[in-house]
């Protein structure tokens, strides 16, 4: 019994933990033995130093871009459920809006960004924007496939039932999309980090996007590096708290006992 | 209990084909009757029980069940499918109860009698389990008595055990059977195995494809309660030789 459990820590942290701190050895030791300048490749103890003195700063910045990346986030998916559901439920809908949502996410969002800074102005909602227009495709595509992927049998059955169409809605057909939906949000919760990021890039004077931009600027590349760590952080996380999320809401998905 | 009367539904194909799934179909079924429907794929097996459920329109003909025009869905019916299409995230009680909840009848009062249908389908104890936790032929019991629960006086399978390996496919028709014996109903079972049509029924519809229509209607004279070893009868043996020269002798017939 404990055999296989030890196993499992070993592949699942061991190994993983031990390759990144190869890895970040190794770079110690590169940049140190070849003497590579600060600003081209800093060494990961510089980053974490500059990144140590930057703390109480940090918090500030990391707290705007987490406010842009939530809202933007939050956006998708208030606009894309509903959208996603209009077009599943109304042909006409679909044929109206589709063209129009696949239009909307195939224009550069790097390109609109600075159009949207222009019209709204500075300050979070442009970038809050920005992040809801990288990341609302998924959710409204993967929401739609997953109401559309009822078995048929299963309407019937409702019909047969006389089950009026929001009830069936609401008992089979929004549970039944519910891991398409999240499989979307997934993938939403990354792409809202570079949306917000994007749009801090275009200008700002807050967030770790305008951070890693200001510090390029002034040859702080350690100051860049511990940014844009601190955004991977972030986004992990966040992908983390939604897995977590549909973990809690779709319990039927994890397997109770694991061999 | 369900009348047919002339019945044909057309419908066309994305293509704009006409298939005439059913035509004129004209069939009695009596109450509590075990009735078979027979035949290869394409000849309007399923069409009938979506039409007899009313889920889909006659295109012509009536249909009647209890003397009522079948126009709509109506309560007192069952459905089970070839899949059992069970709701994932619901454990086994909740999904035998989402046919009343379904119904709009409240879920709590019928927990007892979920849990009794359970114990006589050989579920008893799986009633916290996930339907991916049960095999094909567990799931496929759970469909059942998730039809059965609202006690409806007509049930409708379209090839419930088609998805079965062999034995569970035998084994499972019996305790239909058995199921029947003790709560009579109404069944409409359409199928493509010959012996599993004539185990099971009173009597046995054949039915001939493009257009589907109604080649003969046997009436299976073999007692009940009946068993596995009735393969063996001779009678059997003559109603399956019966049913197989109708469904592939067809165009001789016609000549």
């Amino acid at each position: 019994m404990t055999a296989p459990i030890a196993r499992r820590v070993v592949s699942d942290y061991v190994v993983p933990t031990g390759t990144l701190l190869g890895a970040l050895l190794l770079w110690e030791g590169a940049t140190r033995a070849f003497h590579i300048p600060r600003f081209i490749m800093p060494a990961p103890s510089a980053i974490l130093g500059e990144g140590w003195e930057w703390r109480y700063r940090f918090l500030g910045h990391a707290w705007v871009t987490l406010y842009e990346t939530l809202g933007g986030f939050a956006l998708s998916i208030l606009v894309g459920v509903p959208l996603a559901v209009l077009i599943v439920y109304s042909p006409v809908l679909k044929s109206a809006l589709y063209p129009l949502i696949v239009l909307a996410q195939s224009v550069p969002k790097i390109a609109v960004a600075p159009v949207l800074l222009l019209v709204l102005g500075h300050g979070e909602i442009p970038k809050v924007i920005v992040a809801f227009l990288v990341a609302f495709f998924p959710v409204i595509v993967d929401t739609a496939t997953g109401l559309a992927a009822t078995p048929p049998e299963l309407l019937d059955l409702s019909r047969s039932y006389r089950a009026s169409a929001f009830k069936t809605f609401l008992k089979v057909r929004l549970p039944m999309a519910l891991p398409f939906f999240f499989a979307g949000a997934k993938v939403a919760i990354t792409l809202s980090v570079i949306g917000a990021v994007v749009g801090e890039f275009v200008g700002s004077d807050k967030g770790l996007g305008y951070v890693i931009l200001s510090a390029t600027s002034y040859w702080k590349t350690e100051l860049a590096f511990s940014s844009m760590i601190l955004l991977s952080v972030m986004a992990i996380l966040l992908f983390g708290a939604v897995s977590l999320v549909e973990r809690l809401v779709c319990p039927w998905l994890t397997p109770e006992s694991e061999d | 209990m369900i009348r047919l009367d002339h019945v044909a539904k057309t419908y066309r194909t994305r293509r704009g084909d006409v298939v005439h799934a059913v035509d004129d179909v004209t069939l009695d079924v009596g109450e509590n009757e075990f009735v078979s429907v027979v035949g290869t794929s394409g000849c309007g097996k399923s069409t009938l029980l979506k039409l007899v459920a009313g889920l889909t329109p006659a295109t012509r003909g009536t249909i009647h069940v209890r003397d009522q025009k079948v126009c709509e869905p109506f309560a007192d019916v069952g459905f089970v499918f070839q899949q059992p299409v069970l709701l994932p995230w619901r454990s086994v009680l909740d999904n035998v109860l989402f046919s009343v909840e379904m119904l709009g009848l409240p879920p709590w009062q019928y927990r007892k009698p979920a849990v009794d249908l359970l114990e006589l389908t050989g579920l008893g104890g799986f009633e916290t389990k996930y339907p991916r936790e049960l095999s094909g032929g567990m799931q496929q019991r759970v469909a059942i008595c998730r039809a059965l629960l609202p006690d409806p006086g007509l049930l409708l399978m379209d090839e419930p055990f088609g998805a079965l390996d062999a034995m569970t496919r035998e084994e499972m028709g019996l305790e239909l059977l058995r199921i029947w014996e003790e709560r009579r109903k109404t069944i409409l079972f359409v199928t493509h195995s010959i012996p599993e049509a004539i185990l099971l029924a009173d009597r046995v519809v054949v039915m001939t494809p493009r257009p589907g229509r109604i080649a003969r209607v046997l009436e299976i004279e073999l007692p009940r309660p009946r068993t596995m070893a009735l393969e063996f009868d001779p009678r059997f043996k003559a109603y399956s030789d019966d049913v197989r020269s109708l469904i592939f002798a067809r165009r001789q017939e016609r000549a």
